[in-house]
């Protein structure tokens, strides 16, 4: 089986979870690498280095500058003339473009797959993690998104792939990218931080959260996120939700303080490594699912253990 | 302009779901089932947009199981003006929705389709995209801002580390993300309403379109159960670990 895989860059790096979608499309057999975008010839180069890759298409023009699905999607089609699958992270872009390859492919899309059992059968969570499903695709090719966290990462060298420039299918002209604000973050990026701390309701208000919170998160060079709750309640803004609704995180350490740990709040960071709680109630389910736990006042035991970090 | 809001019949964000003891599925009797809330954005969204005179009707559609209709007449009692019922008691896929909704559009021709980004019982996160790939048309995923001007829509999406902004020819598809707006609840005087607003019923038959299964389930487990771990005592032992677990100098 040939596959293709999206890679997934920021126009001069490839990004690591093109690696794990590189680990998982392994599985399926012969890897291609597909790196579309405006003057990227130093990402292919360094794409070509990654383990396990046979061959790097090229597709450098404006109007894969900005992964725009309309102007991508029809190139991605094109080389599955030769290819069996595609595989790509399950990045926004990877969510973005995938679906619209898989229906123009008339193909089921297999979503955000943790495990490759067979060329045709993967497993994927359902009903956010609460449930996993044992898939079979009937199709002939295959399109399927996956899950970072689930995959190890391919090695950044001991790879030398023969790059291959591909003629662009053009612009579309239905879509055309007006900017981004990629936020300056002080912190790192809940999705894929190594460290989160999470706060809950017990915060109170939104200036206790920050003082209580921040400087935790800031020691640990860790995000911070949040319970449905503690945003519902205006504390921080939604995007630090963590949860069903929310972001799906899986870091190695997942502080949660100050949160019960309701269903919802569970389903979104029940995958994390080692999970440490600090709760007052020693009844919340929080304390279910934790690795440690710690039952005290959050207002005394947080900033104790900020200052003994 | 129209806008067709596609919404969804799905467990309750609330409940936790039960793997069935022979691993056929999730247990879906007797629990409680709501609108999928991606989907009630789209549906709070497309109101607002009539509120705003940018769209002229908002009509609400749902493939499922006979009960949709429950689902139909809240987005109705929200303000959608009409709905259509595409019954069927077979599980659907993203595909085979996109398929039909695809029919749907070329009947009615709306200059916006408004869905939900993913249902929370599959997560698939893959009709609205799916959609715009059949019907040739532009797609802004993850909505958290969404401005129609003139024959033009400018999407806000909600992207790995921030948002980007792009803008598309109309008719457009848009799928929305959860900071787009906060969803109404519908009062009573218009939840009494909407049981009089038309509600279409339809079948699969109907639009002529294969809707076959594409994946077999061959099972559905509980993911690896996490077990309690240890309790510290205090904040210095709580230090020690996690300096053993090299997290903290």
């Amino acid at each position: 089986m040939k596959t293709l895989v999206w890679v997934e860059h920021d126009g001069g790096a490839v990004k690591d979870a093109t690696l794990s979608a590189v680990t998982a499309a392994a599985k399926l057999g012969e890897v291609h690498l597909l790196v579309a975008g405006e003057g990227v010839s130093a990402v292919a180069e360094e794409a070509a280095k990654i383990a396990g890759v046979g061959k790097v298409h090229v597709a450098d023009d404006a109007a894969f500058g900005h992964a725009l699905p309309e102007n991508v999607a029809p190139l991605i089609v094109e080389l599955m003339g030769h290819h069996d699958a595609f595989v790509a992270p399950a990045t926004s872009n990877g969510k973005n473009i995938a679906p619209r390859v898989a229906a123009l492919l008339d193909v089921m899309q297999i979503s955000d797959i943790l495990s490759v059992e067979s060329e045709d059968t993967f497993t994927r969570p359902i009903y956010a993690g609460n449930a996993i499903a044992t898939v079979k695709s009937k199709d002939a090719k295959k399109v399927i998104t996956v899950r970072g966290t689930a995959f190890d990462k391919a090695s950044r060298d001991g790879g030398s792939a023969t790059v291959e420039a591909v003629s662009s299918t053009g612009d579309k002209g239905m879509s055309s990218f007006v900017g981004a604000e990629i936020a300056k973050l002080e912190r790192p990026e809940l999705t894929s931080a190594k460290i989160i701390v999470s706060g809950g309701r017990a915060l109170k208000d939104g200036p206790t959260f920050e003082e209580v919170i921040f400087p935790l998160a800031d020691k640990l060079g860790a995000a911070v996120g949040a319970s449905r709750a503690a945003v519902d309640a205006g504390y921080v803004p939604n995007d630090y939700q963590v949860g069903q609704t929310g972001k799906i995180v899986a870091p190695e350490v997942y502080v949660a303080v100050g949160i019960s740990g309701a269903i919802q709040h569970l389903a979104g960071m029940k995958d994390s490594k080692t999970i440490i709680a600090i709760n007052k109630d020693e009844d919340a389910p929080i304390f279910q699912v934790a690795d440690i736990g710690l039952v005290g006042d959050l207002f005394k035991v947080v900033p104790e253990l900020t200052g003994k970090l | 302009m129209k806008i067709l809001v596609p919404v969804k019949r799905v467990i309750d964000y609330n409940v936790k779901p039960r793997v069935k003891a022979d691993g056929t599925g999730v247990d879906l009797a007797n629990v409680k089932m709501s609108m999928n809330p991606f989907d009630e954005i789209a549906v709070e969204e497309a109101i607002r947009l009539k509120e705003k005179g940018v769209a002229t009707e908002v009509i609400a559609v749902s493939i499922g199981v006979a009960k949709a209709q429950e689902t139909l007449r809240t987005s109705l009692a929200m303000g959608a003006d009409r709905a259509i019922l595409i019954q069927t008691d077979d599980e659907v896929e993203p595909l085979g929705v996109a398929k039909l909704l695809a029919k749907v559009q070329e009947e009615e021709g709306a200059g916006l389709i408004i869905l939900g980004k993913q249902a929370i019982d599959d997560d698939s996160n893959q009709t609205g995209q799916m959609l715009a790939a059949l019907l040739n048309l532009p797609q802004g995923t993850f909505a958290s801002k969404v401005e129609v001007e003139g024959d033009s829509v400018s999407v806000t999406r909600e992207v790995d580390g921030g948002l980007e902004t792009v803008k598309l020819s109309t008719p457009a598809i848009v799928t929305t993300d959860l900071r787009l707006n906060e969803p109404r609840y519908a009062s009573l005087p218009n939840i009494m309403k909407a049981k009089s607003k038309p509600l279409a019923q339809k079948t699969p038959a109907d639009y002529g379109v294969d809707i076959g299964a594409r994946l077999e389930t061959l099972k559905v487990v509980e993911p690896p159960k996490r077990t309690a771990g240890v309790k510290v005592a205090d904040v210095d032992e709580l230090v020690a670990k996690l300096k053993a677990m090299g997290v903290a100098a």
